[in-house]
């Protein structure tokens, strides 16, 4: 899908213990196979106790920049409701959005002082329009058996935008990164991900 | 086949195909990923040291007997290793050495933001500054050689950015140092700085910096010139460099690889090739200021970007789209502002030791001296138990001095927080200064058994090694009745009465003291089963009980939650809402239990 020379830009965000650093691991493996340079960037350290998380990952020809530039992400993959909200706008007018539909309440809101934003679906979808996919990916790992695999369920439902990448391509990324009791686990997850995009 | 690889991973890489020997580091973000990488190379002698100065010394020593060595630290590590560094500008080196910095701009996880190219010239050091994974590893390998011709340690300067980015890199193989191991009595004069061997030395020193001038110009490989639209040329380092190149792809670059010493000639060169030139960097003016003394005119720099944060592609573009192209910034679209939301500040695991210790500091209403480490987190509120922290392991001195202003007004008003790890690091002088002039201040000891929030390093009183392997354990207790404490006391911090009474004691007495924690591991380690010690899997709020008080939303545990709704207690007391607990983060360690005056927290069972 990529023109010669574009670099693509996918922006990840999460809450610290989702695993978003997993799911660009798993991306980094996939696009290097395929043949791209490839660059991520995480921040490591105090953020990760329950802050919020975010990974810049871009792969294309050749690769200069570690980081997306502010306002040009061609994807988010947002694995909270509202870390989706809190990036919105480094996502490009025709970029296109996959969140996970779940809420990891802020210290701010536990506390009453402030509320959730309600409206994060309705207002994705007002700007993106038809480039809007929740996926339930914390119900689809749990009658998994685990919700940790809402990750790779997003991975999975994000491999529908890349149909030259063989199935086979994601799921070797996949037991790259994790040890060898969670293949089954995660690749049923994959599935699952990748399903969501046929209803 | 290259392999994508993160800039510390690859940077550790780089140093055991340098046939590196020895490695030394203290974890810090974000530099702690190399120790923890180089040591999987069994062909290495790796090591947590309990501070970055011994990390440096001791890598200074293994790099006189002759072996290759690597010493690892974040930028506010090298203020603490600086003593010797200074020094060993000096004595240089056998075995080729190099000393890693990591920088932090913009803060993500320090206390500080500090320019490090500034101890290239102010130690007379040479510095290299890699951009990427590829330059990492050869950088390195360059750097070790660079230490052995020159006689010199080398700093390599890495960043947040490029030690914690992931790219492309093709690996090579290991080899080994020509350098003869051994230590030679005869070379007294160039390792002993006396006034009398060290003045000479001084020269030698300020030769050397010309000598490594010379080869900067000439010989290393990585400052590189790429003539393209000559109209504006570009002169960066490091990640700046690919931000720019980002943004202004078609422009003319120099690229420096080496922060210090600059090759003068080289920059003649690009300024005669190019019309204006502009320097973007990170932090402080640094090329700038030095460009500007060689007698150039430089078009745009820190007039127009900003001197305090990380730069990033978007940045690069806001700074400087206008004076380049002549058109505006545009910025993108708001569709959310971000301030409008609610922020999601890190806090400490459900379940931490810190937690329940905090809350006993607060209810006790001391001023608390605070400590780098997860603990730190116990500032925000609704918690806000730290009142003043700066620097590792500052907090003991700190409440011993604050002690000697106040006199015997201060009883029961101060206390000094650190960690494990933070007291090793630092801890035991300003303690022993404490007994010695006769302070009365009380230093806690928060042993989680870890380096904590740098992602779980052993330290001297972990018992284990970076390997793994079994070691000599520090006993803190034995420890702090060696420098002469008299009163030192344990508690569980998980029991929250009978810790505010000891803290409360200990506090108020005319003498100084030390706590420490017991039964108290991080929740993330493993092997210390944390969770074992929990009698109940998780908690719940019986809401016939529940009077919406509110004091269990005062301990800020991530489990914890308000939820709003006008009701009543089975026995009729009114009330606007009520606790809620997350049985899926809830570890169940009863603290809320504890402080609920109702009774209204109970164990559930799974």
């Amino acid at each position: 899908m990529e023109e010669n020379g574009k670099v693509t830009n996918i922006f990840l965000s999460g809450v610290g213990g989702q695993g978003t650093i997993l799911a660009s691991n798993i991306l980094g493996g996939v696009f290097l196979k395929a043949g791209y340079d490839v660059k991520k960037s995480e921040v490591h350290g105090m953020a990760q106790r329950g802050g919020d998380v975010t990974t810049h990952f871009r792969f294309g020809k050749k690769v200069y920049s570690p980081l997306i530039k502010y306002g040009d992400a061609d994807f988010l993959i947002s694995f909270e409701l509202l870390e989706a909200a809190r990036y919105i706008n480094w996502v490009k007018p025709e970029g296109r959005i996959i969140i996970n539909k779940q809420e990891i309440l802020p210290p701010a809101v536990s506390l009453g002082q402030m509320g959730y934003p309600k409206d994060v679906e309705k207002i994705f979808k007002k700007y993106f329009k038809d480039n809007v996919w929740i996926v339930n990916g914390q119900e689809i790992a749990r009658k998994l058996g685990n919700i940790q695999a809402a990750n790779v369920v997003l991975v999975g439902a994000f491999s529908n935008f890349f149909p030259e990448i063989k199935e086979e391509q994601w799921t070797d990324a996949i037991k790259t990164f994790l040890a060898a009791k969670l293949h089954e686990l995660n690749i049923k997850a994959f599935h699952e991900g990748r399903k969501t995009f046929e209803e | 086949m290259k392999q994508i690889m993160q800039g510390n991973e690859a940077i550790a890489r780089g140093a055991w195909e340098a046939g590196v020997t020895v490695g030394c580091a203290y974890p810090g973000t974000p530099s702690s990923e190399i120790m923890a990488e180089l040591s999987k190379y069994k062909e290495i002698y790796t090591e947590w040291s309990p501070n970055e100065k011994v990390a440096v010394e001791v890598a200074h020593g293994a790099s006189l007997a002759g072996g290759r060595a690597i010493a690892c630290m974040k930028h506010v590590g090298l203020n603490v290793a600086a003593d010797p560094l200074m020094t060993i500008a000096y004595t240089g080196v056998k075995g080729g050495f190099v000393i890693v910095v990591a920088d932090d701009p913009g803060q993500h996880s320090s206390q500080n933001e500090q320019d490090s190219r500034h101890w290239t010239r102010f130690g007379k050091v040479p510095m290299l500054e890699p951009a990427d994974s590829e330059e990492c590893k050869d950088f390195t390998r360059i750097a070790f050689e660079i230490s052995e011709r020159f006689d010199t340690p080398v700093l390599l300067r890495s960043e947040t950015r490029v030690s914690h980015c992931d790219s492309l890199m093709e690996l090579g193989e290991r080899k080994e140092s020509t350098i003869q191991k051994g230590l030679d009595q005869k070379e007294t004069p160039k390792y002993v700085m006396v006034p009398m061997y060290s003045r000479v030395r001084r020269v030698a020193v300020e030769e050397r910096i010309t000598k490594l001038a010379a080869y900067a110009e000439a010989e290393f490989p990585y400052n590189s010139m790429e003539i393209n639209d000559p109209s504006i040329g570009f002169i960066s380092s490091g990640v700046s460099y690919l931000y720019t190149r980002e943004v202004f792809l078609h422009y003319s670059f120099l690229k420096l690889g080496m922060v210090w010493p600059l090759p003068r000639n080289t920059i003649a060169e690009f300024f005669k090739k190019v019309k204006k030139v502009i320097v973007v960097e990170e932090l402080d003016p640094f090329f700038e200021t030095e460009i500007k003394a060689m007698g150039y005119k430089v078009w745009h720099g820190k007039d127009l970007i900003p001197a305090i944060g990380e730069l990033s592609p978007g940045i690069v573009e806001q700074s400087l789209r206008k004076a380049v192209e002549g058109k505006n910034y545009k910025a993108p679209k708001i569709r959310i502002k971000p301030e409008d939301l609610p922020r999601r500040p890190p806090n400490l695991c459900a379940g931490c030791s810190h937690r329940p210790l905090f809350y006993a500091l607060k209810k006790l209403g001391l001023y608390v001296f605070g400590d780098i480490g997860c603990y730190g987190l116990a500032v925000a509120p609704p918690l806000s138990a730290m009142h003043a922290s700066t620097s590792m392991a500052a907090s003991v001195g700190g409440a011993y001095g604050a002690g000697k202003v106040l006199g015997k007004d201060g009883l029961g008003k101060i206390c000094a927080v650190l960690g494990d790890s933070t007291f090793l690091h630092g801890g035991i002088g300003p303690l022993m200064d404490a007994v010695y002039n006769k302070g009365y201040s009380t230093t806690l000891i928060l042993d989680n058994g870890i380096t904590a929030m740098t992602g779980q390093q052993e330290h001297p009183g972990t018992g284990y090694t970076i390997q793994s392997e079994p070691a000599a354990m520090i006993d803190y207790e034995q420890l702090a009745r060696a420098v002469g404490v008299k009163h030192v006391k344990k508690v569980d911090p998980y029991k929250v009465e009978e810790t505010i009474e000891v803290i409360r004691e200990e506090v108020n007495r005319d003498d100084a003291s030390v706590i420490i924690t017991e039964n108290s591991p991080c929740i993330l380690l493993r092997r210390a089963k944390p969770l074992e010690k929990f009698r109940n899997p998780f908690y719940g709020i019986d809401t016939d009980k529940c009077r919406g008080c509110k004091v269990c939303l005062e301990i800020n545990c991530p489990a914890i939650s308000w939820q709003e709704g006008e009701g009543q207690t089975k026995d009729g007391h009114k009330r606007k809402g009520t606790g809620f607990i997350n049985k899926d983060q809830c570890v169940g360690c009863e603290v809320c239990a504890q402080i609920c005056k109702f009774e209204a927290i109970t164990p559930g069972t799974r």
